[in-house]
């Protein structure tokens, strides 16, 4: 890793002193953001696949007598007030209150938890009435794109975890903010790929 | 303890930011959703409402929750975004364009 | 139990295959055998398998790829013998079953297990040192990478012997690559080895981009970077941006066989054209990935040797820019005849002339960079010129398949084989060459045997005129192509032709075996000492051959383009005098061989059903990198101690006997 000031230390120096390498962090920031517009690129394609495949109704149901508007609002309350919740996390970082961080990191995991269980709660529904993905291509795009937007959100709800954990073990470290940053960039971006989710699939859905 | 080199690396942002990013998110998403929900039959117009609405809202948390914004610090990191969404656009609108005219092409139904 | 896994997996009914397997198994074993008795199991861990140094990554990823390329050609030479046996009535010796693995197979290792890690090998081993850093962004990511794509082409080799490869041709169309026509594992095979070593890909443009735009040395404006690492970076952004819809649709296509989705199914509302469409929006992209490093080797190459500046920097990088963009709006000239109408193929016909422009203009920047040189003829240069001509004649062809009329004709015929061929191998294959003999040296400190590097040029650049230009004037005459068998005498004699080709191709690369062999054994009279042994101009010449495992004691401080070459034209002091400060360096990283090997057991289990273990090899994946997560003894500091010592180890080098030395004009061996 290149240095950008040749600061001398004392051989003594554990690798992770907080004034060491303020920009390795930037660094990371900055891969994980390269790596999410991968990701984005990603959810693109999937959306791509959804609008072809999103009339291709096979005899089966249609968005508008599948979708249900209400319950989907209030998912998305839950997604957006996780994305708030987790910026009072951020900003009790940036104030080095650890306690604050791990205090809104657990309503945001809450939150999040609670998005996951309803659209657990949403497939099961559909599936156990006969609209699984195997039975045309609109609901096997349907539940790919919904359910790749869930599984993402569930990886970020391990993740949190975890951090919750380390940070309640060894505190805000360099190491920690770095992750927490990154989770920070991951978590914003599920709830920006919703509102893309809500419109394309379940608004246009229901409207057409 | 915090180091104040952290600062340049800690994302930006205070309460405020947060609060309005959170206010404007919420009358972007109850709008649409009651639009769609209230109207029996939408037309166009409703339709470009809404995407309209989706647009801005994903404006909105773009620049109060992901901070990106037009200082330096960010200019990588709005330059790859643009890039990407550029590339959104060329495939997703690309394939939509050479689908349409496939399926009237050469779809049976 | 193991799902579908049984004792039939494996092809005992197939002579050839079992013949092949019986080598492997028993070579594999001596190799085994040999290192256990030499006792190196630690030394290879510990230095090479576990390193997160760019360099030995590199030269890792050059040396599979230069073993799956003995696959790969194997499955060519066999094609092509087995289209010249059947074809005057015969059937040749290879059944359509076995033929169609075969041509598949070939396809999907030269592309993602030869051609891929060549690029990114030489981009691991050069691009950090010629931006002045001393090792990229994330390290251990890159390693991660790196084994990620090993169990990649490991699941492709274990096809050969436990089941059957897929057997749809290199991108598996559904609706033959679904489940109903494909009911076997092949196409499990191909999907999980693709997805697994894609993760990796993807890693590594990430990791790349971060590191050419965040870790240039202080003064290496973007404007001042050698032109090998724009188009490694231009790459990189095209692989970030194009992968993620290769793995987009294997997975649709992966829900549709395993869950019953229907994505590209013939019922319920599927539609395979969107496959063709979405596969090959990645795969253009994807060819520009191979194609674009290589022409930033040719660079490096060609004024390295005209002891020249380059021409026209700067418009080269236009180029190059120009050119990565581009290669997003034509992927439909892979499939004019698909059905979407004339204006559609109007516009990606156009568009496809169109970014034959930019790398006129490169060929003509080349040229005019020897033009007035001192033009030293090593073998680099040899494959240079090779590609200058030879993918010139490829582009060509090309721009003549993007006439949408001609691509009715052309399509999937044997013209299209030669074309893609033509420039792949005239491009990617010299290039990487070229490549691996002008980087040689630093990464090892001795260089090749130019003799042999001779040879093998000259029986591949005879040898690939010999194979591909008969397979022009085949397609004209209307065969297709994937035939295992053919019955028209007037195309004999091409064919002929075509299969002599191969086999001089063949002797091209065992000359490439024995040169490898024979640098080895003499590479003390092949020492490279002084680290500049072509008088380079670029900052990776500045340092010794091998570099140090740090590569720059002190950050280079650069001011202008190839400052290397400026810093020796005004005679600057080697920086022996500044006082040395410890360097920090990441630790090597067990992690990402176990990633991935619990990623080999996940997709093996996949592939045959055998659910349970692909719950392990998931649950492994994760908790291993959790684990490691909990590890934050991650990195360590050399100290100055130590760097005193590795740079004076370095003086002391240079005043051994060098093979050769920047002025020689006449190459030694």
């Amino acid at each position: 890793m290149a240095n950008n000031a040749m600061t001398s230390h004392d051989g003594a120096h554990d690798a992770h002193d907080d004034h060491e390498h303020h920009d390795t962090n930037g660094l990371k920031v900055f891969g994980f953001w390269l790596y999410l517009l991968s990701d984005c690129i990603l959810f693109a394609m999937l959306f791509a696949g959804y609008v072809v495949l999103s009339q291709a109704y096979a005899g089966g149901p249609t968005g508008a007598e599948i979708f249900e508007l209400d319950f989907v609002l209030v998912e998305t309350a839950l997604l957006l007030a996780s994305s708030f919740t987790y910026g009072l996390a951020m900003l009790g970082m940036n104030r080095g209150d650890s306690s604050a961080v791990i205090k809104w990191l657990m309503i945001t995991f809450a939150c999040g938890a609670g998005f996951i269980a309803m659209e657990i709660y949403e497939f099961h529904h559909l599936i156990v009435n006969g609209h699984g993905p195997d039975k045309s291509a609109f609901l096997s795009a349907f539940f790919t794109l919904v359910g790749t937007h869930g599984l993402h959100v569930t990886v970020g709800l391990i993740w949190m975890a975890l951090l919750i954990f380390q940070v309640k073990q060894k505190g805000l470290t360099e190491m920690h903010r770095g992750r927490l940053m990154m989770l920070s960039l991951f978590w914003h971006f599920l709830d920006v790929i919703w509102i893309c989710v809500f419109t394309v699939v379940y608004l246009t859905g229901v409207m057409l | 303890m915090s180091h104040s080199n952290n600062d340049h690396n800690d994302n930006h942002g205070s309460v405020k930011q947060y609060v309005t990013g959170l206010i404007l998110s919420i009358i972007l998403t109850i709008i649409p959703f009651g639009m769609v929900m209230m109207m029996d039959d939408p037309g166009v117009g409703v339709i470009w409402a809404v995407y309209g609405f989706a647009i801005a809202q994903v404006f909105v948390q773009l620049y109060f929750f992901l901070h990106l914004d037009g200082s330096k610090e960010q200019s990588w990191n709005v330059m790859a975004m643009l890039f990407t969404l550029v590339i959104v656009a060329i495939v997703v609108g690309g394939s939509m364009w050479i689908m349409i005219e496939l399926n009237q092409n050469m779809m049976p139904i | 139990m193991l799902g579908k896994l049984t004792i039939e997996a494996v092809p005992y009914h197939e002579p050839i295959v079992m013949i092949v397997l019986a080598a492997v198994i028993l070579g594999g074993a001596a190799l085994f055998g040999f290192i256990t008795v030499k006792k190196k199991w630690a030394y290879l861990w510990n230095e090479w398998f576990t390193s997160v140094d760019h360099k030995k990554i590199g030269m890792m990823y050059i040396i599979v790829a230069l073993v799956m390329l003995i696959r790969g050609f194997s499955d060519a030479i066999m094609m092509r013998s087995q289209q010249m046996l059947a074809s005057t009535g015969g059937h040749g010796y290879l059944p359509p079953d076995h033929y169609d693995q075969i041509f598949t197979a070939h396809g999907v290792i030269m592309i993602f297990f030869v051609a891929m890690p060549l690029v990114i090998g030489l981009i691991n081993v050069v691009v950090p040192l010629q931006i002045g850093a001393r090792d990229v962004a994330f390290p251990f990511l890159n390693s991660l990478s790196f084994w990620l794509f090993v169990v990649g082409a490991l699941l492709v080799n274990i096809s050969l012997g436990l089941g059957e490869f897929a057997k749809t041709g290199w991108l598996a169309y559904p609706p033959l690559s679904g489940a109903n026509y494909s009911p076997g594992v092949g196409v499990d095979y191909w999907i999980w080895s693709l997805q697994i070593s894609g993760v990796g890909t993807l890693l590594t443009g990430v990791n790349f981009i971060a590191t050419i735009l965040k870790m240039r040395a202080p003064g290496m404006s973007l404007m001042k970077m050698p032109v090998f690492t724009w188009t490694a970076l231009c790459a990189n952004v095209l692989i970030v941006a194009a992968f993620p819809i290769l793995t987009a649709t294997i997975a649709m296509l992966t829900l549709d066989r395993y869950l019953d989705f229907h994505f590209f199914t013939n019922d319920l509302g599927g539609n395979m054209m969107m496959y063709v469409n979405l596969i090959w929006a990645w795969g253009h992209p994807e060819v520009y990935i191979l194609v674009l490093p290589v022409f930033g080797v040719f660079s490096e190459v060609i004024s390295t040797f005209s002891k020249k500046k380059l021409f026209g920097y700067t418009s080269l990088v236009w180029a190059t820019l120009v050119i990565t963009v581009l290669s997003f709006i034509v992927w439909l000239h892979h499939f004019f005849t698909m059905g979407a109408g004339a204006d559609v193929n109007a516009f990606f016909g156009i568009a496809t002339m169109i970014i034959s422009i930019p790398t006129g203009v490169k060929i003509f920047n080349w040229l005019f960079t020897m033009y007035r040189g001192r033009v030293e003829m090593t073998s680099p240069v040899l494959w240079t010129l090779g590609f200058i001509v030879t993918f010139t004649i490829g582009g060509m062809t090309g721009v003549l398949l993007a006439v949408p009329g001609a691509n009715y004709v052309l399509h999937n015929s044997l013209f299209l084989i030669a074309h893609f061929h033509n420039v792949i191998i005239g491009g990617v294959v010299f290039g990487a060459m070229a490549g691996i003999t002008y980087w040689f040296p630093k990464a090892t400190g001795f260089m090749l045997c130019e003799k042999w590097g001779k040879r093998s040029f000259w029986f591949w650049i005879t040898g690939f005129y010999l194979a591909f230009m008969p397979l022009y004037i085949l397609g004209f005459m209307g065969m297709t192509r994937r035939l295992q068998h053919v019955d028209n005498p007037l195309w004999v004699p091409y064919l002929v032709v075509a299969f002599i080709g191969a086999c001089l191709i063949m002797i091209g690369i065992a000359c490439t075996v024995i040169q490898i062999a024979v640098s080895i054994k003499n590479r003390k009279q092949l020492q490279d000492t002084t680290g500049d042994i072509w008088g380079g101009r670029t900052l990776e010449w500045s340092t010794t051959s091998p570099a140090p495992f740090y590569n720059f004691a002190h950050e280079p401080q650069v001011s202008e383009l190839d400052e290397f070459w400026e810093m020796k034209e005004r005679g600057i002091e080697q920086e022996a005098k500044k006082p040395y400060a410890p360097i920090h360096m990441p630790r090597n990283a067990a992690a990402g061989v176990i990633i991935s090997a619990f990623s080999l057991v996940f997709g093996f289990a996949l592939i045959w059903h055998i659910w349970w273990m692909a719950v392990v090899g998931l649950v492994g994946m994760i908790a291993t990198f959790i684990v490691r997560s909990f590890n934050y003894d991650i990195d360590y500091y050399v100290s100055v101690e130590e760097v005193e010592r590795v740079e004076r180890e370095g003086r002391e080098r240079r005043a051994l006997p060098s093979a050769r030395t920047p002025n020689d004009t006449v190459v030694q061996g």
